[in-house]
């Protein structure tokens, strides 16, 4: 089985694909995009996150083929750091960053659809990504800073 | 597995440095375990026992092996070397093999070129049963028949200190129990194994203690450790759960069979019964006091069920009993500890390491004490607290700082932070803020509000004479210092550290990291909050070592352009326990408070943790805003026992294996956690002063809440995690 994908702008061709590989798998396995991570592979944790056609999902539970001819953004599609990235890094949201990618993920997206959301907002936005390490308190503080960062103002950075 | 270079700014110990995998962590770009490769990789996967307790009649693994992609079938005929591991005794089989002592008991493991072949293999594998009745009472399995060679009686220990018949004024009694909590690290385990021309193996693994790992690999393969070259991996959370081996013997053992790399990796569910959990607990108190509050006399009896295998729960449940009074003057005390072996799954470490269960039963017994003796909770604490010279019920007199009054007093005395004031306007609260949130939302009007207060010590670094020491390895070239050193770094923050402590001592910026390995000395595990004081202390001392002789040649003009020195570090050496529990058993101890503010919904029996307070003594800070994150996700992890954490198991078997029935906290399930100090008394002994601040914040946080929800409800709330039966019937 031969299908493409279009990822982060790029067209990858997927050969000798089995039918049953889920999209996280062929990122990470088939076509070296490790960066969405395999924490559950049952939608539970959000580790996985990444857009597809602008819209979040785990890509544990989609089916890689099903989504050929869809636009597929991940944590890879920045060039530089985002602002949200930058956040992370700086107010210490990382620690064994098994679940940051796809917090990153989640958080753009919500980012760019609520520019400057509550607390609440914020918990209740990545409630669907679990984190062990952090207990979120360093997670809130980075989309703090992400919200107050100057490039706010500005339109997200396009994938790479 | 990459070489990690320095952030552009270079802060020394005391500030907050970045970490220096942050940037990579946070691009996707950084490599777990799980994100390894090679060249003509096979996939491995493993076999498990459905039974608890059952005899193998009969393996027949031609089915698999004929499968086309399937290069190797392995069950115990093909391990070469010993055929059982395990941290403090060799009790545990590499495969199961004539018996099963637990569900998920690894049988056999295939190699094979897709890991959806590699799992139908495993199915193809015919294994024919006897099915035993599971030994699965803790209490039955002291006097029940042996379930393995080496008994049932994994340890038994009794602690007698002072007059073990004395009698307060006022007794309380308790029955307490502690449900089994499973690390849940986010990322599951996961190993590349690499054959090496020589015969030898590259093992890259998710680990906390690598040089363990080598070491009982190397055993079970029957080579030398020096040809099992073992690297932490990229690991995803440890929390105890990567101490014990796991797929490491087995993903090697495959790439020496077929002579190419395979790679392992655990799927959530297998990660479920792949490590060892939080030991379940039954604890027995009885308390002494005096009227005026003073306590007598601490008596217990606590059993905690260690599960198939031996793993840490001789350490585990020296720890449960050395702490089991709390960080309290105890002049007298009968404490008697059963760690029992029986057919539910291995329990081992986990952050807090025994003195979560004991601290959860012991200031439940505290405040039974002072509600008996009409004195306020926090006051007979104070009245209680242990001192620099007091002796511990061990008979060790302690020696270095112990703030106890100073974590206490800031704790309870810090003011409530918005939103978790006792007097609530619960009417306008957000619905996702009520106890059960937006699905099962609670009626403002049925909500009580109320506080819990708890304390709790631990011990630093590994106890009971064993010889602990960290390596490290400083080589300074072209004013450049790259640090070797095998401490796992499992998101600790240990790599910032080890470069905060470089440029400190040595005044130079850039710091390079090369990879955690076996090619250095060991540096011990990456537990008993024991990385920052043992492997800080390996960096210092090869750095002062470098320095000295950097400022000797300096001084006499013959400066080199490389510089190199070694330094292993041992802490003070400590001793065993004698017949009664006594002796200089610990290095070191550190205390925390904890108040918690709860919602609980008296028709529901849903609870909300509102807040968390804490005082810590951290002995100094030495990265501020990685112990916050220790801080945080420390009581993350002690909310998540009191309120929603437990492995059911059913017959010896986990009934929620996965993250939609095995609940850890979410973003929205976690209060405001509320840091009202850090006691910073420098400890003696300890590079910079400092002492390990990863466990503290999960032992008694978890008693903390409990109280709070008993106050709420007036419910006895003996057992944790509090299920909403708990409240209302």
């Amino acid at each position: 089985m031969t299908y493409a994908l279009h990822v982060n702008g790029a067209e990858h061709h997927v050969a000798d694909g089995w039918p049953g590989e889920s999209l996280l798998y062929v990122l990470r396995e088939r076509i070296e995009l490790p960066g969405a991570k395999n924490a559950c592979e049952q939608g539970e944790c959000g580790s996985c996150s990444v857009l597809v056609d602008g819209l979040l999902v785990c890509s544990c539970l989609v089916l890689a083929e099903s989504v050929s001819g869809c636009e597929i953004e991940t944590i890879e599609r920045h060039s530089a750091l985002s602002r949200v990235q930058q956040a992370f890094v700086d107010a210490g949201a990382v620690q064994c960053g098994f679940c940051t990618p796809g917090l990153v993920v989640a958080i753009e997206d919500l980012l760019d659809r609520e520019p400057e959301p509550d607390e609440l907002t914020v918990r209740e936005a990545i409630s669907g990504n679990l984190c062990r390490c952090t207990g979120y308190g360093r997670i809130l503080e980075a989309v703090r800073r992400a919200v107050a960062d100057p490039r706010a103002a500005v339109p997200p950075t396009e994938p790479s | 597995m990459t070489t990690t270079r320095t952030q552009a700014r270079a802060p020394r110990v005391g500030e907050s440095a970045l970490r220096p995998d942050g940037i990579p962590k946070v691009q996707g770009r950084f490599l777990f375990g799980n994100d390894l490769w090679a060249d003509g990789m096979l996939w491995g996967k493993t076999l498990r026992s459905p039974h608890a307790h059952a005899r193998i009649a009969r393996i027949d693994v031609t089915p698999a092996l004929a499968m086309t992609g399937v290069f190797a079938v392995l069950t115990a005929d093909d391990v070469p070397g010993s055929g059982v591991f395990g941290l403090e005794q060799a009790d545990q089989p590499v495969f199961a093999s004539g018996v099963v002592r637990y569900v998920g008991e690894p049988i056999a493991v295939v190699a094979a070129d897709h890991p959806e072949l590699a799992r139908r293999a495993c199915e193809a594998i015919v294994v024919e049963y006897e099915v035993l009745t599971p030994l699965v009472d803790s209490q039955a399995a002291i006097t029940a028949a042996a379930i393995h060679p080496d008994g049932n009686i994994l340890r038994h220990l009794v602690i007698r200190h002072g007059d073990i018949d004395a009698i307060g004024d006022v007794v309380v009694e308790g029955i307490y129990e502690v449900g089994m909590q499973d690390q849940a690290f986010m990322g599951p385990e996961s190993g590349l194994a690499i054959p090496d021309d020589d015969g030898g193996v590259q093992l890259f693994v998710s680990t906390q203690f690598v040089h363990a790992d080598r070491d009982q690999t190397a055993a079970c393969l029957g080579l030398p450790p020096d040809m099992v070259r073992a690297t932490v991996a990229g690991t995803g959370g440890a929390f105890g759960g990567r101490e014990d081996i796991c797929l490491q013997v087995h993903v090697c053992l495959l790439a020496l069979r077929t002579g190419r790399p395979v790679k392992m990796l655990y799927s959530r569910d297998e990660s479920f019964v792949g490590h060892v959990h939080r030991h379940p607990a039954r604890m027995e108190y009885r308390h002494h006091a005096r009227r005026d509050g003073t306590i007598v006399k601490v008596e217990a009896r606590v059993v905690f069920d260690g599960g198939a295998y031996a793993s840490t729960s001789s350490a585990v449940l020296a720890n449960a009993c050395c702490f089991g009074a709390g960080p309290y003057r105890v002049p007298n005390a009968f404490i008697e500890g059963w760690a029992v072996r029986t057919n539910n799954p291995p329990c081992g470490a986990m952050r807090g390491f025994g003195a979560v269960q004991t601290c959860f039963a012991h200031e439940a017994q505290m405040d039974k004490l002072a509600d008996a003796l009409a004195i306020d909770r926090v006051e007979l604490r104070l009245r209680n607290a242990l001192e620099p010279g007091d002796t511990i019920i061990t008979g060790q007199r302690i020696t270095g700082t112990a703030p106890v009054a100073a974590v206490i007093r800031a704790c309870a005395d810090a003011p409530f932070p918005a939103g978790a004031e006792l007097d609530p306007d619960s009417e306008s609260a957000p619905m996702l803020l009520r106890p059960g949130g937006a699905g099962r939302t609670a009626d403002a009007r049925h909500v009580t509000r109320a506080l819990g207060f708890a304390v709790s010590y631990k011990n630093l670094m590994f106890s009971e004479g064993f010889d602990d020491y960290s390596t490290a390895r400083v080589r300074v070239e072209d004013g450049i210092a790259t640090v070797h050193c095998a401490c796992a770094e499992v998101g600790q923050g240990f790599v910032t550290l080890a470069q905060q402590i470089a440029r400190e001592v040595l005044d130079i910026d850039e710091v390079v990291l090369a990879p955690a390995d076996t090619h250095v000395g060991s540096a011990g595990s990456t537990s008993a909050s024991r990385q920052t004081w043992m492997s800080g202390g390996a960096v210092e001392g090869a750095c002062r070592l470098v320095k000295a002789q950097m400022e000797a040649d300096a001084a006499a003009g013959t400066v080199q352009r490389v510089y190199e020195a070694t330094f292993e570090h041992h802490h003070a050496p400590t001793q065993r326990l004698d017949e009664n529990g006594q002796g200089d058993a610990h290095v070191s101890f550190a205390f925390a408070a904890h108040r918690a503010v709860v919602d609980v919904d008296r028709d529901l029996g849903l609870v909300r943790v509102v807040d968390v307070t804490t005082a810590q003594d951290v002995g100094r800070v030495l990265n501020p805003v990685q112990a916050l994150g220790q801080i945080e996700g420390g009581i993350a992890q002690g909310v998540g026992l009191a309120v929603m954490e437990e492995l059911v198991v059913d017959q010896g078997r986990i009934r929620n294996a996965s993250f939609t029935d095995y609940l850890i906290p979410t973003a929205l399930d976690m209060p405001t956690v509320t840091v009202a100090a850090l006691i910073e008394e420098p400890e003696p002994g300890a590079p910079f002063g400092a002492k390990g601040i990863g466990e503290p914040p999960t032992i008694s946080s978890t008693a903390a809440v409990a109280a709070a929800i008993r106050a709420a409800t007036g419910r006895a709330v003996d057992r944790v995690p509090v299920r909403p039966d708990d409240l209302l019937f």
